[in-house]
Protein backbone atom coordinates (compact mmCIF):
# COMPACT_ATOMS: atom_id res chain seq x y z
CA UNK A 1 0.00 0.00 0.00
CA UNK A 2 1.24 3.52 -0.76
CA UNK A 3 2.43 5.70 2.07
CA UNK A 4 -0.25 8.38 2.06
CA UNK A 5 -3.31 6.12 1.86
CA UNK A 6 -1.70 3.92 4.50
CA UNK A 7 -1.14 6.89 6.81
CA UNK A 8 -4.78 7.94 6.33
CA UNK A 9 -6.00 4.41 7.06
CA UNK A 10 -3.87 4.20 10.22
CA UNK A 11 -5.23 7.54 11.37
CA UNK A 12 -8.78 6.29 10.79
CA UNK A 13 -8.13 3.20 12.88
CA UNK A 14 -6.48 5.28 15.56
CA UNK A 15 -9.51 7.52 15.99
CA UNK A 16 -11.79 4.51 15.80
CA UNK A 17 -10.18 2.96 18.87
CA UNK A 18 -9.69 6.36 20.56
CA UNK A 19 -12.78 8.37 19.57
CA UNK A 20 -11.76 11.09 22.02
CA UNK A 21 -8.69 11.94 19.88
CA UNK A 22 -9.07 14.60 17.18
CA UNK A 23 -7.36 13.23 14.03
CA UNK A 24 -6.61 16.77 12.79
CA UNK A 25 -4.31 17.33 15.75
CA UNK A 26 -2.15 14.21 15.38
CA UNK A 27 1.49 15.10 14.72
CA UNK A 28 3.10 12.25 12.71
CA UNK A 29 6.56 12.44 14.28
CA UNK A 30 5.54 12.55 17.95
CA UNK A 31 4.70 9.47 19.99
CA UNK A 32 1.00 8.90 20.66
CA UNK A 33 1.78 8.55 24.34
CA UNK A 34 3.24 12.04 24.51
CA UNK A 35 0.43 13.57 22.44
CA UNK A 36 -2.65 12.12 24.07
CA UNK A 37 -1.81 9.80 26.94
CA UNK A 38 -1.91 6.65 24.83
CA UNK A 39 -1.70 3.79 27.29
CA UNK A 40 -1.27 0.02 27.15
CA UNK A 41 -5.01 -0.50 26.64
CA UNK A 42 -4.96 1.84 23.63
CA UNK A 43 -1.94 0.04 22.20
CA UNK A 44 -3.64 -3.34 22.57
CA UNK A 45 -6.84 -2.04 20.92
CA UNK A 46 -4.73 -0.54 18.15
CA UNK A 47 -2.97 -3.88 17.55
CA UNK A 48 -6.36 -5.62 17.43
CA UNK A 49 -7.66 -3.06 14.89
CA UNK A 50 -4.54 -3.38 12.70
CA UNK A 51 -4.97 -7.14 12.71
CA UNK A 52 -8.66 -6.98 11.87
CA UNK A 53 -8.53 -4.25 9.24
CA UNK A 54 -5.09 -4.63 7.64
CA UNK A 55 -4.39 -8.28 8.35
CA UNK A 56 -1.13 -7.52 10.13
CA UNK A 57 -0.39 -9.43 13.32
CA UNK A 58 1.82 -7.23 15.48
CA UNK A 59 3.60 -9.21 18.20
CA UNK A 60 3.74 -7.61 21.61
CA UNK A 61 7.50 -7.25 21.30
CA UNK A 62 6.95 -4.89 18.32
CA UNK A 63 4.53 -2.53 20.09
CA UNK A 64 7.28 0.09 20.44
CA UNK A 65 7.43 0.27 16.63
CA UNK A 66 3.81 1.53 16.58
CA UNK A 67 4.52 4.45 18.91
CA UNK A 68 3.84 7.29 16.43
CA UNK A 69 2.09 7.73 13.08
CA UNK A 70 5.43 7.89 11.22
CA UNK A 71 6.69 4.76 13.00
CA UNK A 72 3.42 2.95 12.24
CA UNK A 73 3.64 3.70 8.53
CA UNK A 74 7.29 2.62 8.37
CA UNK A 75 6.48 -0.62 10.20
CA UNK A 76 3.32 -1.44 8.28
CA UNK A 77 4.36 -0.46 4.75
CA UNK A 78 6.29 -3.66 3.94
CA UNK A 79 3.75 -5.81 5.82
CA UNK A 80 0.48 -4.68 4.25
CA UNK A 81 -0.37 -6.28 0.91
CA UNK B 1 -49.60 -1.56 42.43
CA UNK B 2 -47.06 -0.70 39.78
CA UNK B 3 -43.36 -0.93 40.61
CA UNK B 4 -41.34 2.27 40.71
CA UNK B 5 -38.27 2.58 38.52
CA UNK B 6 -35.95 5.05 40.23
CA UNK B 7 -32.77 6.83 39.22
CA UNK B 8 -30.15 4.50 40.69
CA UNK B 9 -27.22 5.62 42.81
CA UNK B 10 -24.28 6.19 40.49
CA UNK B 11 -21.49 6.21 43.05
CA UNK B 12 -20.58 8.48 45.93
CA UNK B 13 -19.86 11.53 43.85
CA UNK B 14 -23.03 11.65 41.80
CA UNK B 15 -26.30 12.63 43.38
CA UNK B 16 -28.34 13.84 40.42
CA UNK B 17 -28.78 13.34 36.71
CA UNK B 18 -30.62 14.78 33.72
CA UNK B 19 -32.78 12.44 31.66
CA UNK B 20 -31.59 12.76 28.06
CA UNK B 21 -33.78 10.20 26.35
CA UNK B 22 -35.99 7.19 26.83
CA UNK B 23 -35.43 4.05 24.79
CA UNK B 24 -38.88 2.70 25.67
CA UNK B 25 -42.43 4.05 25.48
CA UNK B 26 -45.45 3.30 27.67
CA UNK B 27 -46.81 -0.15 26.83
CA UNK B 28 -43.33 -1.52 26.06
CA UNK B 29 -42.27 -4.78 27.67
CA UNK B 30 -39.11 -4.44 29.77
CA UNK B 31 -36.91 -7.01 31.42
CA UNK B 32 -34.05 -7.03 33.90
CA UNK B 33 -30.88 -5.52 32.46
CA UNK B 34 -32.51 -3.64 29.55
CA UNK B 35 -31.06 -0.18 28.95
CA UNK B 36 -34.19 1.97 29.08
CA UNK B 37 -32.89 5.52 29.43
CA UNK B 38 -29.84 7.71 28.96
CA UNK B 39 -28.95 10.04 31.81
CA UNK B 40 -26.48 12.92 31.70
CA UNK B 41 -24.27 13.08 34.79
CA UNK B 42 -21.05 14.77 35.88
CA UNK B 43 -19.31 11.75 34.39
CA UNK B 44 -20.91 11.96 30.97
CA UNK B 45 -23.93 10.19 29.52
CA UNK B 46 -24.79 6.98 31.36
CA UNK B 47 -26.96 4.14 30.07
CA UNK B 48 -29.43 3.27 32.82
CA UNK B 49 -30.74 -0.27 33.00
CA UNK B 50 -34.00 -1.36 34.56
CA UNK B 51 -34.12 -4.25 37.02
CA UNK B 52 -37.83 -5.02 36.85
CA UNK B 53 -39.65 -7.42 34.51
CA UNK B 54 -42.96 -6.03 33.31
CA UNK B 55 -44.71 -3.54 31.10
CA UNK B 56 -43.93 0.18 31.21
CA UNK B 57 -47.02 2.00 32.41
CA UNK B 58 -45.94 5.62 32.60
CA UNK B 59 -42.89 7.79 32.12
CA UNK B 60 -42.77 10.14 35.10
CA UNK B 61 -39.67 12.20 34.32
CA UNK B 62 -39.47 13.65 30.83
CA UNK B 63 -36.24 14.25 28.88
CA UNK B 64 -34.46 17.46 29.82
CA UNK B 65 -35.37 17.19 33.51
CA UNK B 66 -32.67 17.12 36.21
CA UNK B 67 -33.58 14.94 39.19
CA UNK B 68 -31.83 13.61 42.32
CA UNK B 69 -30.80 10.00 42.78
CA UNK B 70 -33.76 7.96 44.03
CA UNK B 71 -36.37 9.87 42.02
CA UNK B 72 -39.09 7.74 40.43
CA UNK B 73 -38.45 7.90 36.68
CA UNK B 74 -41.19 5.57 35.48
CA UNK B 75 -43.87 3.17 36.65
CA UNK B 76 -43.87 -0.46 35.59
CA UNK B 77 -46.70 -2.97 35.82
CA UNK B 78 -45.10 -6.09 37.19
CA UNK B 79 -46.23 -9.52 36.08
CA UNK B 80 -47.23 -11.75 38.98
CA UNK B 81 -47.78 -10.41 42.49
CA UNK B 82 -44.64 -12.03 43.91
CA UNK B 83 -42.46 -9.91 41.66
CA UNK B 84 -43.57 -6.68 43.33
CA UNK B 85 -40.28 -6.24 45.13
CA UNK B 86 -37.54 -6.38 42.52
CA UNK B 87 -34.19 -7.48 43.81
CA UNK B 88 -31.49 -4.83 43.69
CA UNK B 89 -29.19 -4.90 40.68
CA UNK B 90 -26.03 -4.78 42.76
CA UNK B 91 -24.98 -4.95 46.34
CA UNK B 92 -24.74 -1.16 46.30
CA UNK B 93 -28.45 -0.37 46.23
CA UNK B 94 -28.95 2.43 48.68
CA UNK B 95 -30.34 1.33 52.01
CA UNK B 96 -32.37 3.46 54.38
CA UNK B 97 -30.63 6.68 53.43
CA UNK B 98 -32.98 9.14 51.82
CA UNK B 99 -35.21 6.49 50.31
CA UNK B 100 -38.36 8.12 51.62
CA UNK B 101 -41.75 6.55 52.07
CA UNK B 102 -44.15 8.79 50.25
CA UNK B 103 -47.56 8.50 48.66
CA UNK B 104 -47.94 9.06 44.91
CA UNK B 105 -50.06 12.15 45.59
CA UNK B 106 -47.44 13.68 47.89
CA UNK B 107 -44.77 12.82 45.39
CA UNK B 108 -46.70 14.56 42.63
CA UNK B 109 -47.11 17.62 44.82
CA UNK B 110 -43.35 17.55 45.58
CA UNK B 111 -42.64 17.54 41.87
CA UNK B 112 -45.00 20.47 41.29
CA UNK B 113 -43.39 22.47 44.08
CA UNK B 114 -39.84 21.43 43.20
CA UNK B 115 -39.30 19.93 46.66
CA UNK B 116 -36.50 17.40 47.13
CA UNK B 117 -38.26 14.44 48.74
CA UNK B 118 -35.00 12.96 49.99
CA UNK B 119 -34.49 15.98 52.26
CA UNK B 120 -37.87 15.66 54.04
CA UNK B 121 -38.77 14.13 57.39
CA UNK B 122 -42.11 12.36 57.17
CA UNK B 123 -44.74 12.93 59.88
CA UNK B 124 -47.23 10.41 58.49
CA UNK B 125 -47.75 6.76 59.47
CA UNK B 126 -44.44 4.91 59.75
CA UNK B 127 -42.56 8.13 58.97
CA UNK B 128 -44.18 8.47 55.55
CA UNK B 129 -44.01 11.87 53.86
CA UNK B 130 -47.40 13.53 53.58
CA UNK B 131 -48.62 16.27 51.23
CA UNK B 132 -48.45 18.65 54.22
CA UNK B 133 -44.80 17.77 54.78
CA UNK B 134 -44.15 18.60 51.16
CA UNK B 135 -45.99 21.90 51.30
CA UNK B 136 -44.17 22.95 54.44
CA UNK B 137 -40.89 22.34 52.64
CA UNK B 138 -41.90 24.35 49.59
CA UNK B 139 -38.83 26.35 48.61
CA UNK B 140 -39.03 30.03 49.48
CA UNK B 141 -38.05 32.57 46.81
CA UNK B 142 -34.65 32.70 48.54
CA UNK B 143 -32.39 29.83 47.57
CA UNK B 144 -32.64 27.10 50.20
CA UNK B 145 -29.55 26.51 52.33
CA UNK B 146 -27.20 24.04 50.72
CA UNK B 147 -27.65 20.42 51.68
CA UNK B 148 -24.42 18.93 53.08
CA UNK B 149 -22.23 17.44 50.31
CA UNK B 150 -24.15 19.29 47.63
CA UNK B 151 -22.33 22.63 47.38
CA UNK B 152 -19.77 21.49 44.80
CA UNK B 153 -22.52 20.27 42.48
CA UNK B 154 -24.34 23.57 42.87
CA UNK B 155 -21.18 25.53 42.25
CA UNK B 156 -20.68 23.48 39.11
CA UNK B 157 -23.85 24.71 37.46
CA UNK B 158 -22.94 26.32 34.19
CA UNK B 159 -19.41 24.97 34.37
CA UNK B 160 -17.86 23.03 31.49
CA UNK B 161 -17.96 19.22 31.37
CA UNK B 162 -14.39 18.85 32.62
CA UNK B 163 -14.95 21.27 35.46
CA UNK B 164 -18.14 19.49 36.50
CA UNK B 165 -16.30 16.20 36.71
CA UNK B 166 -13.50 17.86 38.68
CA UNK B 167 -16.07 19.24 41.13
CA UNK B 168 -17.64 15.80 41.48
CA UNK B 169 -14.28 14.17 42.17
CA UNK B 170 -13.38 16.90 44.66
CA UNK B 171 -16.70 16.43 46.49
CA UNK B 172 -16.27 12.67 46.80
CA UNK B 173 -12.63 12.88 47.87
CA UNK B 174 -13.34 15.65 50.39
CA UNK B 175 -16.04 13.50 51.90
CA UNK B 176 -13.66 10.54 51.98
CA UNK B 177 -10.89 12.48 53.73
CA UNK B 178 -13.39 14.02 56.16
CA UNK B 179 -15.20 10.84 57.12
CA UNK B 180 -12.83 7.93 56.65
CA UNK B 181 -9.88 7.37 59.01
CA UNK B 182 -7.53 6.05 56.36
CA UNK B 183 -4.45 3.97 56.95
CA UNK B 184 -1.94 3.26 54.20
CA UNK B 185 0.38 0.33 53.55
CA UNK B 186 2.75 -0.46 50.74
CA UNK B 187 4.53 -3.61 49.70
CA UNK B 188 7.13 -4.11 46.97
CA UNK B 189 6.59 -7.34 45.07
CA UNK B 190 8.81 -9.26 42.65
CA UNK B 191 6.42 -9.87 39.75
CA UNK B 192 8.95 -11.33 37.31
CA UNK B 193 7.12 -14.65 37.17
CA UNK B 194 3.90 -12.82 36.28
CA UNK B 195 5.46 -10.68 33.56
CA UNK B 196 7.22 -13.71 32.05
CA UNK B 197 4.03 -15.75 32.13
CA UNK B 198 2.16 -12.85 30.54
CA UNK B 199 4.70 -12.42 27.73
CA UNK B 200 4.57 -16.15 26.95
CA UNK B 201 0.77 -16.16 27.01
CA UNK B 202 0.52 -13.12 24.75
CA UNK B 203 3.00 -14.55 22.24
CA UNK B 204 0.99 -17.78 21.99
CA UNK B 205 -2.56 -16.48 21.54
CA UNK B 206 -4.31 -14.40 18.84
CA UNK B 207 -4.09 -10.65 19.40
CA UNK B 208 -7.72 -10.50 20.58
CA UNK B 209 -6.87 -12.78 23.51
CA UNK B 210 -3.83 -10.90 24.75
CA UNK B 211 -3.90 -9.79 28.37
CA UNK B 212 -2.66 -6.65 30.07
CA UNK B 213 -0.81 -6.84 33.37
CA UNK B 214 -3.67 -4.90 34.94
CA UNK B 215 -5.99 -7.85 34.25
CA UNK B 216 -3.80 -10.00 36.52
CA UNK B 217 -3.93 -7.32 39.21
CA UNK B 218 -7.72 -7.05 39.01
CA UNK B 219 -8.13 -10.79 39.42
CA UNK B 220 -5.56 -10.96 42.23
CA UNK B 221 -7.40 -8.24 44.16
CA UNK B 222 -10.73 -10.01 43.68
CA UNK B 223 -9.35 -13.32 44.95
CA UNK B 224 -7.76 -11.65 47.97
CA UNK B 225 -11.14 -10.08 48.82
CA UNK B 226 -12.68 -13.52 48.80
CA UNK B 227 -10.05 -14.81 51.24
CA UNK B 228 -10.11 -11.95 53.75
CA UNK B 229 -13.17 -10.06 54.95
CA UNK B 230 -13.16 -6.33 55.61
CA UNK B 231 -12.06 -4.86 52.28
CA UNK B 232 -14.88 -5.47 49.80
CA UNK B 233 -18.09 -3.86 51.00
CA UNK B 234 -19.71 -0.69 52.25
CA UNK B 235 -19.62 1.33 55.45
CA UNK B 236 -23.00 3.01 55.90
CA UNK B 237 -25.05 4.27 58.82
CA UNK B 238 -22.31 3.41 61.30
CA UNK B 239 -21.74 -0.18 60.26
CA UNK B 240 -19.81 -2.23 57.75
CA UNK B 241 -21.42 -4.79 55.48
CA UNK B 242 -19.28 -7.17 53.49
CA UNK B 243 -20.55 -7.34 49.89
CA UNK B 244 -21.95 -10.71 48.89
CA UNK B 245 -19.97 -10.67 45.62
CA UNK B 246 -16.72 -8.94 44.72
CA UNK B 247 -17.02 -6.30 42.01
CA UNK B 248 -13.61 -4.70 41.44
CA UNK B 249 -13.86 -1.13 40.13
CA UNK B 250 -11.07 -0.05 37.82
CA UNK B 251 -9.94 3.57 37.90
CA UNK B 252 -9.86 4.77 34.29
CA UNK B 253 -8.16 8.08 33.48
CA UNK B 254 -9.94 10.07 30.79
CA UNK B 255 -7.98 11.97 28.17
CA UNK B 256 -8.24 15.65 28.92
CA UNK B 257 -8.58 14.99 32.63
CA UNK B 258 -10.96 13.27 34.96
CA UNK B 259 -11.42 9.80 36.28
CA UNK B 260 -14.14 7.18 36.48
CA UNK B 261 -14.09 3.84 38.26
CA UNK B 262 -16.62 1.44 36.74
CA UNK B 263 -16.73 -2.16 37.94
CA UNK B 264 -16.03 -5.51 36.39
CA UNK B 265 -18.88 -7.40 38.01
CA UNK B 266 -18.44 -10.81 39.67
CA UNK B 267 -14.71 -10.33 39.21
CA UNK B 268 -13.50 -13.28 41.24
CA UNK B 269 -15.43 -15.83 39.17
CA UNK B 270 -14.29 -14.67 35.74
CA UNK B 271 -11.52 -16.45 33.83
CA UNK B 272 -8.73 -14.05 32.83
CA UNK B 273 -9.66 -13.85 29.14
CA UNK B 274 -13.32 -13.05 29.94
CA UNK B 275 -12.19 -10.54 32.57
CA UNK B 276 -9.90 -8.91 30.00
CA UNK B 277 -12.77 -8.65 27.48
CA UNK B 278 -14.90 -6.90 30.11
CA UNK B 279 -12.00 -4.66 31.11
CA UNK B 280 -11.33 -3.61 27.50
CA UNK B 281 -15.02 -2.93 26.84
CA UNK B 282 -15.27 -0.94 30.05
CA UNK B 283 -12.29 1.32 29.26
CA UNK B 284 -13.54 1.89 25.71
CA UNK B 285 -17.03 2.82 26.89
CA UNK B 286 -15.65 4.98 29.71
CA UNK B 287 -13.61 7.00 27.23
CA UNK B 288 -16.48 7.20 24.74
CA UNK B 289 -18.70 8.46 27.60
CA UNK B 290 -21.11 5.54 27.48
CA UNK B 291 -20.96 3.65 30.76
CA UNK B 292 -23.89 1.83 32.31
CA UNK B 293 -25.36 2.93 35.61
CA UNK B 294 -24.87 -0.51 37.18
CA UNK B 295 -21.17 -0.45 36.30
CA UNK B 296 -20.64 2.86 38.06
CA UNK B 297 -22.64 1.91 41.14
CA UNK B 298 -21.29 -1.61 41.52
CA UNK B 299 -17.69 -1.38 42.80
CA UNK B 300 -17.13 -2.97 46.21
CA UNK B 301 -13.41 -2.08 46.09
CA UNK B 302 -11.33 -0.15 43.55
CA UNK B 303 -7.98 -0.85 41.91
CA UNK B 304 -6.02 2.13 40.67
CA UNK B 305 -3.18 0.98 38.45
CA UNK B 306 -0.81 3.63 37.11
CA UNK B 307 0.33 1.59 34.13
CA UNK B 308 3.57 1.77 32.22
CA UNK B 309 6.21 4.49 32.55
CA UNK B 310 4.56 6.18 35.48
CA UNK B 311 5.74 6.53 39.07
CA UNK B 312 6.63 3.80 41.57
CA UNK B 313 3.74 4.07 43.99
CA UNK B 314 0.33 5.61 44.63
CA UNK B 315 -1.30 6.37 47.98
CA UNK B 316 -4.92 5.85 47.03
CA UNK B 317 -7.98 7.53 48.57
CA UNK B 318 -11.02 5.41 49.34
CA UNK B 319 -14.24 6.11 47.46
CA UNK B 320 -17.04 6.08 50.04
CA UNK B 321 -19.04 4.08 50.98
CA UNK B 322 -16.30 1.60 50.08
CA UNK B 323 -13.68 0.77 52.70
CA UNK B 324 -10.56 -0.05 50.72
CA UNK B 325 -8.67 0.79 47.55
CA UNK B 326 -5.63 -0.96 46.11
CA UNK B 327 -2.95 0.96 44.20
CA UNK B 328 -0.32 -0.34 41.82
CA UNK B 329 2.64 1.65 40.52
CA UNK B 330 4.51 0.90 37.31
CA UNK B 331 6.24 -2.43 36.89
CA UNK B 332 9.95 -1.56 36.73
CA UNK B 333 13.25 -3.44 36.53
CA UNK B 334 15.21 -3.04 39.76
CA UNK B 335 18.15 -4.70 41.54
CA UNK B 336 16.72 -7.37 43.82
CA UNK B 337 18.28 -9.92 46.13
CA UNK B 338 17.51 -13.54 45.27
CA UNK B 339 19.35 -16.33 47.13
CA UNK B 340 22.00 -13.89 48.33
CA UNK B 341 22.74 -12.48 44.88
CA UNK B 342 21.75 -9.13 43.43
CA UNK B 343 19.82 -9.74 40.22
CA UNK B 344 17.62 -7.58 37.99
CA UNK B 345 13.94 -8.34 38.60
CA UNK B 346 10.61 -6.84 37.57
CA UNK B 347 9.11 -5.26 40.69
CA UNK B 348 5.90 -3.49 41.53
CA UNK B 349 4.85 -1.43 44.55
CA UNK B 350 1.38 -2.44 45.70
CA UNK B 351 -0.37 -0.12 48.11
CA UNK B 352 -3.54 -0.15 50.14
CA UNK B 353 -5.71 2.63 51.49
CA UNK B 354 -8.13 1.14 54.01
CA UNK B 355 -10.67 2.21 56.59
CA UNK B 356 -9.71 2.05 60.28
CA UNK B 357 -13.38 1.81 61.26
CA UNK B 358 -13.34 -1.66 59.70
CA UNK B 359 -9.79 -3.07 59.72
CA UNK B 360 -6.32 -2.48 61.15
CA UNK B 361 -2.91 -2.43 59.52
CA UNK B 362 -2.28 -6.00 60.59
CA UNK B 363 -5.20 -7.31 58.56
CA UNK B 364 -4.39 -4.84 55.78
CA UNK B 365 -0.87 -6.27 55.59
CA UNK B 366 -2.28 -9.78 55.28
CA UNK B 367 -4.57 -8.54 52.53
CA UNK B 368 -1.73 -7.02 50.48
CA UNK B 369 0.30 -10.19 51.03
CA UNK B 370 -2.58 -12.24 49.58
CA UNK B 371 -2.73 -10.00 46.50
CA UNK B 372 1.04 -10.37 46.08
CA UNK B 373 0.85 -14.15 46.51
CA UNK B 374 -1.70 -14.41 43.69
CA UNK B 375 0.72 -12.60 41.38
CA UNK B 376 3.51 -15.05 42.08
CA UNK B 377 1.37 -17.83 40.56
CA UNK B 378 -0.28 -16.16 37.57
CA UNK B 379 -1.10 -19.50 35.96
CA UNK B 380 -3.66 -20.14 38.70
CA UNK B 381 -5.41 -16.78 38.33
Amino acid sequence: MDRDPLARRVLELLTEIAPDVDPATVIPGIDFRDQFDFDSMDTLNFAIALNRELGVEVPETDYARLASLDKCVAYLEPRVK
Amino acid sequence: MPSEFRLPALGADMDEGTILEWHVAPGARVKRGDVVAVVETDKGAIDVEIFIDGVLREIVVQPGTKVPVGTVLALVDVEGAEAAAPSPPMAVQRGGDGRAKISPAARRRARELDVDVASLHGTGPDGAITIEDVERAKPSPEPSPPVPQRPPARAAEGAGEGEKMREAIAAAMSRSKREIPHYYLSHTVDVTSATEWLAAHNAAVPVTQRLLFAALLIKAVALACRELKGFSGYYRDGRYDEASAVHVGVAVALRGGGLVAPAITETADKPLVALMDDFRALVTRARAGRLRASELAAPTIILTSLGEDSVDAVFPIIQPPQVAIVGAGSVVERPWVVDGKIVPRQVLVLSLGADHRVTDGRLGAQFLARVAAQLVHPESL
